[in-house]
């Protein structure tokens, strides 16, 4: 297998874009990435975008040709493949493009995610995201995603202390982040005692526990390694990449408290990378709601099983903590256009190793990770990212 | 609930009565039927089994903001339960908010889940109920929740 890096990034604004289509987005983020990494069309091999649920939100599928055609690439016929895992479809994406590269099989490859929420209701929105979880037997009943992971963190709470405060921590933190990142869609400080006062989704989890609904697309563009430089001053070395599964719903899984998808995806992407959890400089974890974010830093092996909580009040994962999560402000501030979210956490990352996030650069990285899940655990990947 | 006629109709057996598989090698009990056993990967010593539909809450919410369908029953209790026999199912809890607690004893009961507006299905299908164990004196209280 080829050694595969990251020559060229770019991100569209995240947030209620309704002066934008989906076509306008990724062309968009498209153009910024392929400038970024000075590559022409022709150069292109194959494009890979994750979208969970164009069907739903713009009744549009085919989004494979759609952005292999917005991104002007119709007349070279660039083979385009959309994938979907739900909220970890954009993850899937970059996974798909490396292992495109890394078997030989393409040069330069296009990893694109996208999603385009606003143009319907938000009872719509949040039908087509119940899709992620099981249907006939977790919606049927009544569930709702934030009723998932409310399950969850009610379970953490009792099992090991957790505290709704030390969720809220992770909403003030990742707003925080997003201050300082041009692209987030809630670029405002809010405290703890907003997130306890904002209404009630699902008990324990507020409306300010929760990641909004967001419009949003983001490309990277990926070569082989041993000829990164001639694209980039500064490629982004996949070092690790690495993907699970699990059952559907979650009241089938081995551990409420354990998303074990995340467990195997990190251990895998660890051992290709060769390094240690405790070794990650920054890392972008999926914190679709603030409980996942404690869930995921302890399913790292960042900190032990049941610590996710006081780690997080004691400001271990803050800009100056041991490992910076979210640095982009996350899923919760930065916005989650779902497809997308999987591409921006690597372009993120990129930033981070690059030396180019501005106000909320982390001093001295080294190693970065992305952390991307599909709906309540089912699926979920991990990649390391070094200079 | 988009759920057309026939797909609902497939699932009746299961819905009305938790009608799930058991593994005659592994021993081990599934609900809803599995066609496959996921630990010895086979499915030729699968045997239907119906589930007596006790339980124990593993863990709860209470939904206050629903999908459309749900909308008009806010708020309502939401639970993984743990079947007796071994399996897990997620199911609405006709109980008071303060009443439901983790460790508690339920069983199934047989209920309306949801309707498709004046003229379409109405899906029935099972929510659980707080359980009084025999030889506890007393009859169940009176349902107090959503159901």
């Amino acid at each position: 297998m080829r050694s595969v890096s990251i020559v060229g990034v770019g991100c569209t604004r995240f947030g209620e874009r309704w002066d934008c289509s989906l076509r306008d987005m990724i062309a968009e983020a498209g153009v910024l990435a392929i400038d970024d990494a000075e590559i022409s069309g022709e150069q292109i091999d194959a494009l890979y975008v994750g979208n969970m649920s164009g069907g739903r939100f713009i009744e549009q599928e085919h989004i494979g040709a759609l952005i292999a055609d917005c991104a002007g690439l119709s007349r070279l016929h660039v083979p385009s493949t959309r994938v979907e895992a739900a909220c970890a479809s954009g993850g899937l994406a970059l996974r798909q493009a490396v292992l495109a590269v890394a078997s030989g099989y393409c040069d330069i490859v296009i990893a694109a995610g996208v999603e385009k929420m606003t143009d319907v209701s938000s009872g719509t929105a949040a039908d087509a995201l119940a899709a992620a979880a099981d249907r006939e037997w977790e919606c049927f009943f009544g569930a709702t995603f934030p009723a998932l992971y409310a399950m969850m963190a009610k379970m953490h709470m009792r099992r090991y202390g957790t505290t709704h405060e030390q969720m809220a921590q992770v909403a003030v933190k990742n707003h925080h982040h997003a201050c300082m990142n041009p692209v987030a869609q809630y670029q405002m400080e809010i405290d703890i005692e907003d997130v306890d006062s904002s209404p009630m989704v699902a008990d324990p989890l507020h409306v300010l526990d929760c990641s909004p609904i967001s419009d949003g697309a983001a490309v990277v563009v990926l070569a082989p390694s041993d000829i990164a430089r001639q694209f980039s001053d500064t490629p982004i070395k996949i070092a690790g990449c690495a993907q699970a599964s699990d059952t559907l719903a979650l009241h089938d899984r081995r551990d409420l408290t354990t998303l074990d998808a995340t467990v195997h995806a990190g251990r895998s992407a660890f051992r290709q990378a060769g390094i240690e959890p405790r070794q990650v400089d920054v890392a972008e974890v999926h914190d679709c709601f603030t409980i996942a974010e404690i869930l995921a830093i302890e399913d790292l092996g960042f900190v032990e099983k049941g610590q996710g909580g006081k780690a997080t009040e004691e400001g271990w994962t803050a800009l100056d903590g041991e490992v910076a999560v979210n640095t982009s402000g996350g899923l919760k501030a930065c916005g989650h256009p779902v497809g997308a979210t999987g591409i921006k956490q690597a372009y993120e990352i990129a930033l981070q190793l690059r030396g180019e996030a501005g106000r909320r650069q982390v001093d001295e990285v080294e190693i970065g990770l992305a952390h991307n899940v599909g709906g309540s655990g089912g699926t979920a990947l991990v990649h390391i990212f070094t200079r | 609930m988009t759920t057309q006629a026939p797909r609902f109709w497939r699932s009746i057996p299961q819905r009305y009565n938790l009608l799930g598989t058991h593994c005659n090698i592994c021993n081990e009990y599934f609900f809803p039927p599995r066609n496959l056993c996921p630990n010895c990967r086979r499915g030729a010593h699968l045997e239907s089994h119906a589930f007596k539909g006790t339980g124990t809450i593993i863990t709860y919410t209470t939904i206050h903001n629903a999908t459309e369908d749900f909308e008009s029953l806010t708020p309502y209790n939401l639970a993984i339960i743990q079947l007796d026999e071994g399996p897990r199912i997620t199911g609405q809890i006709v109980s008071s908010r303060e009443e439901v607690k983790i460790g508690m004893r339920v069983r199934a009961v047989f209920r309306i889940l949801g309707k498709e507006g004046d003229r379409g299905i109405i899906y029935y299908g099972t929510k659980f109920a707080p359980l009084i164990e025999p030889g506890c004196q007393g009859r169940e209280k009176k349902k107090s929740g959503p159901g």
